[in-house]
């Protein structure tokens, strides 16, 4: 079968064929429903260990299970800044369309999981402490990363050359993602010195294994609600910014 | 290649503007002594032609070279050998032509003396008119101002777009003596505009 | 006279020959701390401790309202395509223009503040301090501000879109700025702060031409 054994040269020249917006259309098209199926397999079991496996706290009775969604959209949020900012530095790089549009897709979907951060955060927080905000360090970077990716959004929208916007995001998501630990650690600065909120969100007390596991499940329940999204979006904008292509008109989404 | 022979050449060229692409596979070549008219209807791409042989943007394929060596390789040089003249003028308003050539001249990185630039001011008519701020001059004395620059610069090779507009008779007259000098001396032209240039011995490439 | 030193003569004297651009900032600079204790109450002690915020805070929208100016004039007159074709290196340049920028936007600042910071009943020390912290703050600001500055050039929205990009990423230094001047009112150890204040300006050094450079490079294909 020595015949059809793909040589190193044909692996990586099969890998570059789905750089093309082309070939990435239906590719994404045949993956997006298994990822869905993911997101739900991962949501049943994860919200099941949230409600019925983990047990009751101690002092913050039920109201802690928001843990359970607040902690898992903040590290999606930062996660997909990082994934975006990837994206955006490959097509600065290569000059690939696709990798910008992946980064387009990405951005919305960052810019909500930030949102329901702090929404979430927000919730715990009334019941536990009276206050709907605090000003700790979490929370505070959370609200930060959300100007970074609406930031980002605002500045693709205004651009109207497709390839300045895709270039011009690249640079600012670069700049980003090398700012964010920067502002996450002068946060963290802040809050200390001025002896802030005496509570903080980030404080939760020694972790039960199955709270750490329910987290876990929630979180990749996310990651792959966000890699279906974001597969979804990005085809999408394939449509739209290759909308004079001959293979866009055979399609029959469109045709 | 001779000692002081150059040459510029465009290989395949295509240039995209949004998602159209304006010309594709275009190939160029001037070399010492030659100058080339480039020529087509508005929003044909003979700007942007321009734009991508100075190098300010790519080409979305092909590729360009000066002196056999591709531009991307080191622009610098390239820009050293290159006068770029665009629609606008590039002269700050508020300054005099005076100063609006000294410090063009330190950021072509040339050592030109106040009494060079005076020269060249007084050759394009601009006697006494030195040091009055840009904006006190009219349309046509602010392109004086440029075919002084072009003089004092002394590159090889001019890309000039649409050169001979808001020129009068007796400017265009300048102009076209100051570059048949320069292709004399064995310089490069390229030029667009929209008008039969009234100059002999070009090339002409029609988009 | 090298190309560097070219640029900032060129940007200087821009301003000298309209100076009410310069001085616009200034007196903005100047109404804003003032609208704080019109707006909280004139209590000293009070004053005295939102006065590093409040100052660093109006620098930080002084220098923004700067930074609309930085490349933009440039850009429309064909300025900013000569230099990108120069035989300079646009990074030398574009250095040139965000040093002008803080001679022009930041120094200001700084000679100003002592002034402001005796209306917010401020000792010498900390005086001092606010000098010192903005002498070394303002220059980040200017150096991170141009990579937003280029990345809106000719954008709609501009301003706006400015402001959105980049006070973000002023945060930063606004912590280590204030909190510097802060602990030093109350007798606190600064050295932290201006460390890390320090580290700040030398990464912006490095890292925001090339980022400022990229942008401009690509608003003007």
């Amino acid at each position: 079968m020595s015949a059809n054994k793909i040589s190193p040269e044909n692996r990586l020249m099969t890998w570059f064929r789905f750089s093309s917006p082309a070939t990435f259309y239906p590719l994404a098209g045949r993956l997006i429903p298994f990822f869905w199926a993911l997101t739900a397999i991962f949501g049943a079991a994860g919200l099941w260990i949230s409600f019925f496996i983990a047990p009751v706290d101690a002092v913050q009775g039920d109201g802690y299970r928001i843990i359970f969604v607040h902690v898992p959209t903040s590290w999606m949020s930062m996660f997909i800044y990082i994934m975006m900012a990837i994206w955006a530095g490959l097509g600065l790089v290569f000059n690939t369309r696709l990798s910008a549009m992946m980064a387009q897709a990405l951005a919305p979907t960052g810019a909500l999981m930030a949102f329901l951060s702090l929404w979430t955060g927000a919730f715990w927080g009334k019941p536990m402490w009276g206050a709907w905000w605090v000003w700790d360090a979490r929370l505070t970077s959370e609200l930060i990363l959300l100007f970074l990716y609406l930031g980002f959004m605002a500045l693709q929208a205004s651009i109207d050359d497709r390839r300045r916007a895709d270039k011009a995001g690249a640079i600012l998501a670069l700049v980003g993602v090398v700012n964010v630990p920067i502002i996450y650690f002068s946060v963290k600065w802040w809050n200390t010195l001025h002896q802030g909120a005496s509570v903080s969100v980030n404080k939760s007390p020694s972790m039960a294994h199955t709270m750490l596991w329910g987290m876990l499940l929630m979180a990749l329940c996310f990651w792959m609600y966000s890699i279906a999204i974001a597969l979804m979006r990005a085809r999408v904008i394939i449509l739209e910014r290759e909308s004079h292509a001959d293979w866009v008109r055979t399609l029959k989404e469109v045709g | 290649m001779s000692l002081n022979q150059s040459s510029l050449r465009a290989d395949a060229i295509t240039c995209v503007r949004g998602e159209r692409a304006l010309f594709t596979g275009l190939d160029l070549e001037v070399t010492s002594g030659e100058w080339l008219h480039i020529r087509g209807e508005n929003g044909i791409g003979k700007t942007s032609l321009l734009r991508l042989l100075s190098g300010l943007s790519k080409p979305a394929a092909g590729c360009i070279f000066w002196n056999n060596q591709p531009i991307e390789l080191d622009p610098d040089d390239y820009h050293r050998n290159l006068l770029f003249l665009g629609h606008r003028d590039a002269l700050k308003e508020d300054l005099t032509a005076l100063e609006n050539l000294v410090i063009a001249s330190a950021l072509d990185d040339l050592t030109v003396s106040e009494e060079e630039i005076f020269l060249a001011l007084h050759r394009f008519g601009l006697r006494g008119r030195e040091d009055l701020p840009v904006n006190c001059l009219s349309a046509g004395q602010k392109r004086r101002v440029l075919l002084a620059r072009l003089l004092l610069r002394k590159a090889k090779l001019w890309i000039l777009d649409e050169p001979f507009n808001a020129l009068d008779t007796q400017a265009v007259e300048m102009l076209s003596g100051l570059i048949a000098e320069h292709i004399a001396v064995g310089g490069m032209a390229i030029m667009t505009s929209h008008q039969v240039i009234p100059m002999p011995n070009g090339r002409v490439i029609q988009l | 006279m090298n190309a560097f030193l070219a640029v900032i003569r060129r940007d200087l004297l821009l301003v000298m020959r309209r100076k009410s651009e310069v001085l616009t900032i200034v007196f903005f600079f100047m109404i804003v701390t003032s609208l704080f204790p019109l707006g909280i109450g004139a209590d000293t002690a009070l004053l005295r401790k939102i006065a590093p915020g409040v100052i660093w805070v109006a620098a930080l929208l002084s220098t923004m309202l700067g930074l609309q100016r930085l490349f933009a004039t440039d850009y429309a007159d064909g300025t900013l395509e000569q230099m990108a074709l120069s035989p300079t290196p646009l990074a030398l340049l574009v250095g040139g223009k965000i040093t002008a920028h803080w001679l022009v936007c930041g120094l200001p600042l700084v000679l100003l503040a002592p002034v402001i910071g005796i209306q917010f009943d401020l000792d010498a020390n900390t005086l001092g301090t606010l000098i010192l912290a903005l002498l070394i703050g303002t220059p980040i600001l200017s150096l991170v501000g141009a990579i937003g500055a280029a990345l809106t050039l000719g954008v709609r929205g501009g301003g706006v879109l400015l402001s959105l990009l980049v006070l973000p990423l002023y945060i930063p230094v606004l912590i280590f700025g204030a909190g510097a001047v802060y602990a030093q009112s109350v007798d606190l150890d600064i050295g932290g702060h201006f460390s890390l204040l320090a580290a700040l300006l030398v990464l912006a050094l490095f890292f925001a031409p090339w980022a400022t450079t990229a942008a401009v490079r690509i608003a003007i294909e």
